[in-house]
């Protein structure tokens, strides 16, 4: 039971880790708490759900079309929202507020347009097929996860560290007026990062919409509560700490709920976050804010 | 005699004039209210019921309405699945609105809040789809249609080991909802009375979407059954995930009345079958006034299906229409103390009210088995 519940750990702690990564890049550069985040969650699984059933494309198509789709809404919403608050050099208060109203907006929005009924792939995308190995069971869908997973992390990783854009994305993060100096276009790195993190949402959002074969306008709420814990866990901005705290906190959920009781398990998020901001304030790495990007 | 005839003229004016106005008070429609959950993720629940109302409407106006001639109205207020909501609209509905009644809300949650309103205000209101226990303690004021989880849960249960033999289950259930945990708490007496072991009880959150650690834990005791008591999303999701996780599928689920909705079979797919409810009211029915509702409520919805929501909400508005008309004018006070003696037949089969102002007839309950997705009647 014991290889089991950590497989179940490790997927649900992989879906964790997807989903706070693009939320904690988002921060890191741009130094704002997006709430909107939780919405590209949903619009992925959404956009990835009408390209298989409108379009008929098979699942593997239809992640990066919810990515994509996720991506542009949030390079356009980041632009509508922030732009002349970033302009006005506005407190962070102020861009909190702005996105916690675009939020509700949205949600609301989605659910007039697209309704509140709970939506499913077409039975053909969804093969539920699964592996045993032993006593260990795993599904073909959460194998599917982990494996983007750890590919779109690897890459936003090898992206962020390994390339010219990363570099220009650092200096951003770190300094944006010093970057402009340096000959930086920190509006369109401010675009790429929107992009990139909404993409990652996204596709998320697609992930986990497949793994439970449910997809609602809401799916995104529950999740950032989940997010914001790992953030703050990993450290606010930090891509590796996101990654190692989403994966501490999925197996922490379910050794729980195995071992001592599935009622302490939404517990252990909040447990978590409380001690880590009493014992290690700027999480488990705790690096400097401005060279964590 | 000239001032005498004066008088007569003004009596007769008079007479006239108040004639004229009981006239035109006898067609002002009777207004209700409503409060059911319309937007948010809760609102398929409310939407149904307001799709069974809205249709009795129809034809209790057609075959002349309430009171002799005046039609019935109802005034809808969306409490968006939240009890504070519901408090504020049980609040104007009765304070602004001036209704006699008022029908809903959707959940026992939303119930809790605006039944103690409506009790000190002194207006009956009426549950259709508030099953939790205590609902109807809340007052004298508060009726509901809805069989309740605790008369519908241990038929199933027995059914269940009468005709499977399950002797030892797991149990699972949401333990942040007034619905599933009160739908728990029949289900562990009623096990308990039926002698079946209980090998384990895990919890989850309504909002949850992954349920993989309480599941391995229960495959690996190896149950006869699964007892879950669920809304219909957290179901699909632990059915399937149950498959997925390799649980085989003799071990099946045995639902409380969150599972018994389409929806499970819709989302769950193959996942589902197997999975017994209880209803107190089935599609497949195939009595002459049941088969008239669901062919009435698919012209009147594009083809979309009436469920039990809809078809308890449809019922109760006859109901409530008879209280009216036995009342004998739009009074709260006249309304209450006719509602208690209705008696009525409708698509859920016979009708009473208990003195507790609960159900008192559970002979329509019907035992369902989910195949290839649908549920149909258990042979």
């Amino acid at each position: 039971m014991l290889e089991q519940q950590l497989v179940n750990g490790v997927v649900l702690g992989a879906t964790y880790a997807l989903f706070a990564i693009g939320f904690t890049l988002m921060f890191g550069v741009m130094g704002v708490i997006n709430l909107t985040y939780g919405v590209y969650f949903a619009l992925g699984a959404f956009a990835a759900l009408w390209s298989t059933q409108g379009l008929g494309l098979p699942i593997w198509a239809a992640l990066p079309v919810g990515a994509l789709i996720a991506g542009l809404i949030a390079v356009l919403l980041d632009t509508l929202l922030l732009t002349r608050l970033r302009k006005a050099k506005a407190p962070e208060l102020a861009s909190l507020m702005v996105t916690l109203g675009a939020t509700l907006f949205l949600y609301a929005g989605m659910a007039a347009a697209l309704g509140t009924e709970i939506r499913r792939f077409p039975a053909e995308v969804f093969s539920g097929g699964a592996y045993s190995l032993g006593d260990v069971r795993v599904g073909t869908t959460q194998i599917l996860i982990l494996a983007a997973a750890i590919v779109l992390m690897l890459a936003l990783l090898a992206l962020v560290r390994g390339s010219r854009i990363g570099l220009a994305i650092r200096a951003v993060a770190e300094n944006p007026d010093a970057a402009a100096l340096m000959g930086i276009n920190g509006a369109l790195m401010l675009r790429v990062v929107s992009f990139l993190s909404g993409a990652i949402g996204g596709a998320a959002g697609v992930l986990v919409g497949l793994n439970f074969n449910a997809i609602q306008p809401f799916m995104g709420e529950h999740m950032m509560l989940r997010g914001f814990a790992v953030i703050i866990v990993g450290g606010l901005g930090d891509l590796r700490g996101a990654l190692l705290a989403g994966l501490l906190l999925g197996l922490a959920e379910v050794l729980t709920a195995a071992y001592l009781s599935s009622t302490l398990k939404d517990m252990i998020a909040f447990a978590l976050l409380v001690a880590t901001l009493w014992f290690r304030p700027l999480g488990l790495f705790g690096r400097a804010a401005a060279k964590r990007a | 005699m000239r001032s005498m005839s004066r008088r007569v003229l003004l009596a007769a004016a008079l007479l006239g004039s108040s004639l004229a106005g009981a006239q035109a008070q006898d067609k002002a429609p009777v207004k209700l209210g409503a409060i059911e959950i319309l937007t948010g993720p809760n609102s398929r629940y409310g939407i149904a019921i307001q799709r069974g109302f809205d249709l009795a409407l129809a034809d209790i106006n057609k075959a002349g309405g309430v009171l002799g001639g005046r039609p019935l109205a109802i005034a809808y207020e969306d409490s968006a699945g939240a009890k504070e909501q519901a408090l504020n609209a049980a609040r104007k509905l009765i304070g602004r609105d001036k209704v006699p009644l008022i029908l809903g809300p959707t959940l026992s949650n939303e119930m809790f809040a605006a039944g103690p309103v409506a009790n000190e205000r002194k207006v009956p209101i009426v549950g259709t789809s508030t099953t939790a226990n205590g609902i109807t303690a809340i007052g004298p004021y508060v009726f509901r249609t809805s069989l309740p989880e605790a008369d519908v849960i241990p038929v199933t249960l027995k059914t269940a080991k009468d005709k499977f033999g399950i002797k030892r289950v797991a149990v699972m259930y949401g333990n942040d909802d007034a619905f599933t945990k009160s739908a728990y708490d029949v289900m562990k007496t009623s096990l308990e009375k039926l002698g079946i072991e209980t090998l384990t009880t895990e919890t989850f959150g309504s909002k949850d979407s992954d349920f993989s650690a309480q599941l391995t834990k229960i495959k690996a005791l190896n149950p006869d059954a699964i007892v879950l008591s669920a809304l219909v999303e957290a179901a699909s999701g632990i059915e399937l995930q149950a498959r997925q996780l390799g649980i085989p599928e003799k071990v099946f689920f045995i639902g409380g009345n969150g599972l018994n909705s389409p929806k499970l079979g819709d989302i769950a797919g193959k996942a589902a079958d197997g999975t017994l409810v209880g209803s107190p009211w089935f599609i497949g029915k195939p009595d002459a006034a049941n088969q008239a509702f669901v062919n009435a409520f698919k012209d009147k919805y594009g083809g979309d299906l009436p469920d039990q929501f809809a078809a308890q909400a449809y019922d109760t508005l006859f109901i409530v229409a008879k209280a009216i008309d036995a009342a004998g004018a739009p009074d709260s006070e006249k309304i209450k103390d006719a509602l208690i003696k209705v008696k009525h037949t409708g698509v859920m089969g016979p009708f009473s009210f208990s003195d507790s102002r609960d159900p008192a007839d559970t002979s329509g309950v019907v035992v369902l088995v989910m195949k290839g997705g649908k549920f149909q009647l258990l042979q």
